[in-house]
C-alpha cells in the first residue's frame, strides 16, 4: 500500500500538503506572524478599507484590520480538528452499526437498512444547518452535527463488507470453537475492515472539511472570534467585490485541504482494490 | 413492473413518515422556543403562553406529532409562524426557481463532465487524461460558495458579462448553474471515463475496429452509446447532493428558491416551514432514487423487477 502511495506523484503532493497543514496548525503561534485577533491600527486604509496583500501583511487584512495570514493559519486548526474529530466519530458510529447489522443479519439488519434508507433521504445539509443554528454551536457541536449526518455512508459500506466477510470459513470456525462475539469483532472482523476504514476515513476528512466550511460560511459553524476559513468568507461576503482576496485566500485553504485528502484517499483506494487501478 | 413501482412508492411513504418523525423530534427536543421567537423580546410571559397555546405547543410532543400527521394526510403542512401564510403556498412560490437551478446545474455538470470523461478515456494515460483527472479532483474539492463568489467577482463585477446575482432571466441562471455544475462535473468526468474504459475493451468494440470502422465511429457509435447510459442513470441519485448545494448556492446568488426559504426559516426557528422544506427535499431525493432504479432495466435487459 505504502509503495503505491510513494509511486503516485499526486498522492505524494497530497501528503506534502497535509504535512504542511498539520505543521502550520500545531505550530500556529510561531508560524503566524501576528496575533490573529489583534486589530492593527495600520491594518486599514485611512478611510477604513482592508489592505490588499503587502510586505507587512502577506495576505492583506480583513474588515477589522486583522492580519489575514495569521487568521488563516489559526483557521487551519479549526478545519483539521473538526475534520478529524467529526470523521472519527462518523467512522466509529458507522462501523458499529454496519458491523452489528452485517454480522447478526435478520431483523437487526432489516431495522438497520430501513433506518439508513431514511437517513439517506434526509437533506443532510438542511438538517445540519437547522441543528447547528438551534444549538448555538461550539467547535465540538459542529463536529458532532457533521458526524450525525456523515456516519450513514460509512455504515452502508461497512455493512456490505461485514456481510461478505462473515460468510467466510474462518468466522464460522471461530464461532464453532466458541470464541466470544466481542472477540470475533475485534480480532477477526475489524482487521479485515481496516483498509476500507483507512480509505473512507481519508476521503471523509475532505468531505468534512468542506461541510464545516459551508456551515461556517452560512454563519452557523464555529462562532467568531475563533478564526475559521468559512467564517472569514462569511464575514467578508458583503465586501468581497472590493476585497476579493478575503474570499480567494481562505478559499484556497479549503480547496487545498480537501484536494490533498481526496488525492491521498483515492490512491489508497486504488491500492486496496486492484480492479479499480487507474480506472475510477 | 407496475407492481414494483407500487411497492417502491409504498416504501417511500413509510420512509417519508420516518423522516418527518426524526425532524419533528429533533426540532422540538432542542432548546428553541418558537413561541418566544414569534412574541419577540419585549413580550410578557402571558403573551408567550397564549401564543404557545394557540399553536398547540403546550401539548405533549406525541399529540403535536399526531396532529401534524393527520393534517399532512390532508395535504396541509400548516402555517408559517413568521409569515402567517400556508406553508404549501410558500413552497409552491419557491419551487419553480429551485427547479430551474437544478435543471441548469445538471445541464452544466453533464456538459462539463461527459466530454471530459470521454476524452480522458480515449487518450488514456496521456497528458490530457492526467489533466482531466486532476481538474476533476479540483472541481470536487472546491467549495461551492468560493466558486460562486469568485465567478461573481470575475464575470459579473470585473468583466460584467452576467448580472450580479438575482433572478428572472436566463442570464441570471448561468453563474449559479455553472457553480453547481463544476462540482458535479468532476464526478461525472470520473464516472464517464471509468464507464468508457469498461466498454472500450469489450469484444464488440474490437469487432467494430476489426471490420475497419474509423476511430471516431468506433468511439461515438459503439463505445459511447453503451457507456453513456449507466452514467446518465446516475443523475437520479444526485438529487440529494443537489438539495444540499442549493442552500449554499442560492444564498450566494440571492436566488429565491427552496434553499433560501429553508435558510430564512431556520434562522427564526419557523418549524412548519423547516418541516415543509425537509419534506420537499426528501420527496425529491426518493423520487430521484426511484427514477434511477427504473432506468436501469431499460438499459440492461438482464435486470428485471418482479
Amino acid at each position: 500500500m505504502w509503495s503505491r502511495v510513494k509511486r503516485s506523484p499526486s498522492a505524494v503532493f497530497g501528503l506534502l500538503v497535509i504535512g504542511l497543514l498539520i505543521a502550520a496548525a500545531v505550530f500556529a503561534p510561531w508560524v503566524a506572524r501576528n496575533n490573529p485577533a489583534e486589530q492593527f491600527s495600520d491594518g486599514l486604509t485611512i478611510d477604513g478599507r482592508p489592505l490588499p496583500p503587502n510586505a507587512r501583511f502577506w495576505l492583506g487584512t480583513d474588515l477589522l484590520g486583522r492580519d489575514l495570514f495569521s487568521r488563516l493559519i489559526y483557521g487551519a486548526r479549526v478545519s483539521l480538528l473538526i475534520g478529524v474529530a467529526a470523521n472519527a466519530a462518523a467512522l466509529s458510529i458507522g462501523t458499529l452499526f454496519g458491523t452489528v447489522a452485517g454480522y447478526f443479519k435478520g431483523w437487526t439488519a432489516t431495522v438497520f437498512m430501513r433506518f439508513t434508507d431514511m437517513m439517506m433521504a434526509f437533506p443532510a445539509l438542511i438538517l445540519a444547518i437547522a441543528l447547528a443554528a438551534i444549538l448555538r454551536p461550539s467547535l465540538w457541536i459542529v463536529a458532532l452535527v457533521i458526524a450525525m449526518v456523515n456516519w450513514v455512508w460509512i455504515a452502508r459500506i461497512v455493512y456490505g463488507q461485514v456481510l461478505a466477510i462473515s460468510q467466510r470459513e474462518f468466522i464460522d470456525a471461530a464461532r464453532v470453537l466458541g470464541v466470544p462475539t466481542s472477540r470475533i469483532f475485534w480480532k477477526h472482523l475489524l482487521p479485515h475492515l481496516l483498509p476500507t476504514l483507512l480509505v473512507w476515513g481519508t476521503l471523509g476528512i475532505s468531505t468534512t472539511v468542506m461541510f464545516e466550511a459551508s456551515l461556517s460560511f452560512l454563519g452557523v459553524g464555529v462562532r467568531p472570534p475563533t478564526p475559521s476559513w468559512g467564517g472569514t468568507i462569511n464575514e467578508s461576503q458583503s465586501y468581497f467585490l472590493e476585497a476579493p482576496w478575503l474570499v480567494a485566500f481562505p478559499g484556497i485553504g479549503i480547496l487545498l485541504t480537501s484536494l490533498a485528502f481526496n488525492l491521498v484517499g483515492d490512491t489508497l483506494r486504488d491500492a486496496i482494490d486492484p480492479t479499480l487501478r487507474g480506472r475510477a | 413492473m407496475s407492481g414494483y413501482i407500487l411497492r417502491r412508492l409504498t416504501q417511500s411513504v413509510f420512509i417519508l413518515v420516518g423522516v418527518t418523525l426524526i425532524t419533528f423530534v429533533l426540532l422540538y427536543a432542542l432548546p428553541a422556543d418558537p413561541a418566544r421567537m414569534i412574541a419577540g423580546r419585549s413580550a410578557t410571559v402571558e403573551t408567550v403562553a397564549s401564543i404557545r397555546a394557540e399553536l398547540g405547543l403546550d401539548r405533549s410532543i406525541a399529540v403535536q406529532y399526531g396532529r401534524f400527521l393527520s393534517r399532512l394526510a390532508r395535504g396541509d403542512l400548516g402555517r408559517s409562524y413568521a409569515q402567517k401564510v400556508e406553508v404549501t403556498e410558500l413552497l409552491a412560490s419557491r419551487l419553480l426557481a429551485t427547479f430551474w437551478l437544478m435543471v441548469g446545474g445538471i445541464f452544466f455538470e453533464l456538459l462539463i463532465g461527459l466530454p471530459a470523461g470521454v476524452l480522458a478515456a480515449v487518450r488514456r494515460r496521456s497528458a490530457l487524461d492526467r489533466s482531466v483527472m486532476l481538474s476533476s479532483f479540483l472541481g470536487v474539492s472546491a467549495p461551492q460558495f468560493v466558486v460562486g463568489l469568485l465567478l461573481l467577482y470575475a464575470l459579473a463585477y470585473k468583466w460584467p458579462v452576467f448580472p450580479l446575482g438575482g433572478y428572472g432571466t436566463p442570464a441570471h441562471l448561468i453563474l449559479p448553474a455553472v457553480t453547481l455544475g463544476i462540482a458535479g462535473g468532476g464526478w461525472y468526468a470520473r464516472m464517464m471515463r471509468s464507464s468508457m474504459l469498461d466498454v472500450i475493451h469489450q469484444d464488440y468494440v474490437r469487432t467494430a475496429r476489426a471490420k475497419g470502422a474509423g476511430e471516431s465511429r468506433v468511439v461515438v457509435r459503439h463505445a459511447l452509446r453503451n457507456a453513456l447510459l449507466p452514467v446518465i442513470s446516475m443523475i437520479g441519485l444526485d438529487f440529494g447532493t443537489f438539495m444540499g448545494g442549493v442552500v449554499v448556492v442560492e444564498s450566494v446568488f440571492g436566488w429565491p428558491g427552496i434553499g433560501q426559504l429553508a435558510w430564512q426559516a431556520i434562522q427564526i426557528v419557523d418549524i412548519p416551514v423547516i418541516m415543509g422544506v425537509v419534506m420537499v427535499s426528501a420527496v425529491a431525493i426518493l423520487f430521484g432514487n426511484l427514477l434511477a432504479d427504473l432506468v436501469y432495466p431499460l438499459l440492461d435487459p438482464k435486470i428485471r423487477y418482479g
